[in-house]
């Protein structure tokens, strides 16, 4: 559980290289782990970005955007997590689909690594359209243009590809053909709902990644659950990954939100705690 | 002879108004004056019939006599010759419903306070500076895997290394006790108890593996390379929900995430611990079982102003143990008996803010022999909430049975085990506790646990399945 590497790879972007033998053994595109950064933390589920069974060691990369990812993202090479458990959920599903796109927004893009590199060993023809708020968000590219027949990018300012959202190349390409087999997305909640929407008058399969909040992530606490065709699911055990077309995007949105005050209480503590370091 | 008091001893609480106010446990114990009186009113049976009412047929007779002797060293030796975890036994086993229910004393005034002297003696050691380490038989050279470290893995894990075996329990959890540290709450069953108890077991030789996955990071099947026998106790799944409309709003906790976030994660001193939990002024649990509760009892201690019981059916049919439902009545829960919730309504936020339900009322027993609640058209009413905590029961966890080769797997999505020796269909593959049976007690997964636990020996002496 040692953290064996620690790079920021852009603001409040942080990459850490871990030890863990058997996880990298075993860990699957799309699969995710829950660490524990100290013994009063939090469970939080990160995907597992590479798993490197020579070295033994699995990558994760993380959006410092509260108190938790905050004060983890202070650790350092050398520190060891209070806990870390995985593979955890059900691998993404690979075979060759076919022609293939692939969507991923901010910290998304390095969720999709994994899963690209596995899409494009089965065969498939990958065109991907990466977003940021602006460029340095827009991390990863060199890794995922390796994979790739095309790549398109947007930026919210300009600063990098095309000014926009990823849903308008996204709309272009379909308009222009639609023979795609797999859409595959992921990225904050919004952008995984309005791509499902631009998808879904074209008929094409389209799988999103979902993030929801979690304790143990073996499917004993039901925190994580989520609508999928009107039907309860749990991401932990029946996702992470479900068909865009049938996630209630708006529940989801709203059960991201649940512990919104706490949060703010728990900003307060990291000033302090920054305070004193 | 003095004539017998057919009173038990009592044993002091902490009081309703204070107790509400912190997570501390809610008995404080016997003091050894009275744990040598309550003792000495056992009879000491010729047939003892509270044996025959132990799951894990404790020689409570004899223990019970060698606390009334005061011989506290020998009588904690005794209990742990059949029972590796009696501070745990002591506080959450229904004794009412077994040893002391068919307790001879029970018959003139109040049974024998078995319970209560469980947790004196295990309390007792557990204050002095050495601990006794039993017996260990010499090295079989068997290695035996428990997969889940909760009530069931651990009574295997300490029955089987003492005659011998390498026991090594997974647990996919950062901490061992399952639902031990995970479900029942602190002021019921200290974390640290369970911590003593684990470090008792541990001391015997067991290894301990945590946060270790089993069914994703290796297999049962992995596993059978590499071990003679495994043991899968790996207990509660996912969580039932009643499929009613806006179940999903926030503010509607499963029991399972609702206990796991306060007690294994300390929710209750947050900010203190990171993990946050909503402290609700309306709390609504729906259910009637301990574990129903161990949550509303939870909520009053996280500042509800209202803490609610919200039952289909009446006091009578509760499954929950008279003692907890007397501890909630004490601190002030309010049932709300013969209601079923039907739907919920949330404000502009998407938090809940009002259940609604509807009346019932008993009609024709059903197949449980319990009256069946019939709902009262029209009835409809609504109760202002803004948390709601749904305690009906879970699945038992499907990791395992989704994931090892030959495994027969009920209908319900338990393990097929033979409950006489706790076999399952697949040779070197044992089971017991709620991953087995559905949802039950602490104490029948620790019989189940001494049943395989025998059974696995015998099959590691013999190799016969």
């Amino acid at each position: 559980m040692k953290i064996l590497e620690k790079e920021r790879i852009a603001e409040n972007l942080t990459k850490f290289v871990i030890n863990a033998e058997l996880i990298a053994e075993k860990a699957l595109p799309g699969q995710f782990i829950i660490l524990m950064g100290w013994k009063k933390g939090e469970r939080i589920p990160l995907t597992i970005v590479d798993a490197d069974k020579e070295k033994k060691t699995i990558t994760i990369i993380f959006q410092e955007v509260g108190y938790t990812t905050k004060l983890l993202g202070k650790m350092n090479a050398g520190d060891s997590l209070y806990s870390l458990v995985g593979p955890l959920g059900e691998p993404t599903p690979i075979k060759n689909y076919g022609k293939v796109i692939i969507l991923g927004g901010g910290v998304g893009i390095a969720e999709l690594l994994p899963v690209v590199r596995a899409y494009k060993e089965a065969g498939c023809v990958i065109t991907s359209i990466l977003g940021g708020r602006t460029s340095d968000l827009v991390i990863l590219q060199d890794q995922i243009k390796e994979f790739s027949e095309e790549l398109f990018i947007t930026t919210d300012d300009g600063s990098l590809g095309e000014k926009g959202l990823v849903t308008d190349p996204l709309k272009q390409l379909l308009e222009k053909n639609s023979d795609y087999g797999l859409v595959f997305c992921v990225g904050p909640v919004p952008m995984m709902r309005a791509v499902s929407n631009v998808t879904r008058p074209f008929k094409i399969k389209t799988l999103v990644c979902l993030n929801s909040i979690m304790i143990d992530g073996t499917g004993m606490c039901g925190g994580c659950r989520v609508t999928v065709g009107n039907k309860t699911k749990f991401t932990c055990v029946d996702g992470p990954d479900f068909d865009g077309h049938e996630v209630d995007f708006e529940e989801l949105m709203v059960r991201q939100k649940r512990f919104i005050t706490h949060e703010k209480q728990s900003k307060c503590k990291l000033n302090k705690y920054v305070k004193d370091e | 002879m003095a004539k017998m008091n057919p009173k038990q001893v009592p044993m002091r609480e902490q009081l309703p108004k204070d107790r509400i106010k912190n997570f501390k446990e809610v008995p404080c114990g016997y003091s050894d004056e009275e744990a040598v009186i309550e003792a000495k009113r056992c009879l000491q049976c010729k047939n003892q019939p509270c044996v025959l009412g132990c799951p894990v047929e404790i020689d409570i007779p004899g223990f019970v006599k060698l606390i009334a002797e005061g011989d506290f060293p020998r009588a904690i030796k005794k209990m742990k010759e059949t029972n590796s975890l009696p501070a745990i036994c002591g506080r959450v086993c229904p004794q009412e419903d077994q040893c002391q229910k068919v307790c001879v004393v029970g018959k003139m005034g109040d049974p024998v306070a078995i319970g209560r002297l469980e947790r004196f003696i295990a309390d007792w050691e557990a204050k002095q500076a050495n601990i006794e380490l039993p017996e260990i038989k010499a090295p079989t050279g068997k290695k035996v895997a428990c997969v889940g470290g909760g009530p069931a893995g651990l009574t295997v894990a300490g029955e089987l290394v003492k005659l011998g075996h390498s026991v090594t329990i997974f647990e996919a959890l950062h901490e061992l006790g399952g639902v031990l540290v995970y479900g029942i709450p602190e002021f019921r069953l200290p974390n640290s108890i369970v911590e003593r108890e684990v470090e008792y077991i541990h001391s015997l030789g067991v290894e301990i593996k945590k946060s270790f996955i089993v069914g994703k990071l290796k297999t049962i099947d992995e596993f059978l390379e590499e071990f003679d026998a495994v043991f899968v106790g790996t207990g509660a799944g996912l969580p039932w929900f009643m499929d009613l409309p806006g179940e999903n709003y926030n503010g509607i906790y499963s029991a399972n995430e609702y206990l796991t976030r306060s007690n294994l994660m300390k929710a209750y001193l947050f900010p203190e611990y990171d993990t946050p939990i909503e402290r609700g002024k309306q709390v609504a649990v729906i259910g009637g079982g301990n574990v129903a509760m161990d949550s509303v009892r939870t909520a009053l201690r996280l500042g509800a102003a209202k803490a609610m019981i919200i039952y289909r059916r009446s006091k009578k049919e509760m499954p929950a143990r008279f003692e907890e439902i007397h501890h909630a009545e004490e601190e002030g829960v309010i049932f709300e008996f013969l209601t079923l919730p039907i739907a919920y309504h949330a404000d502009d936020q998407g938090g809940v803010k009002e259940m609604e339900c509807l009346k019932m009322e008993l009609g024709e027993p059903d197949a449980s022999g319990r009256r069946r609640p019939v709902p009262v058209e029209g009835s409809n009413f609504r109760i202002p909430v803004d948390v709601v905590v749904v305690a009906i029961g879970n699945s038992p966890n499907p990791l395992v049975p989704a994931t090892t080769s030959g495994l027969e797997i009920g209908k319900k999505g338990n393990i097929v085990v033979d409950a006489t020796t706790g076999k399952t269909s697949k040779k070197g593959v044992f089971a017991g506790g709620d991953i087995a049976t559905g949802a039950a007690t602490v104490i029948s997964a620790m019989g189940a646990g001494k049943i395989a636990a025998k059974n696995i020996d015998d099959y590691l002496k013999t190799e016969q399945w």
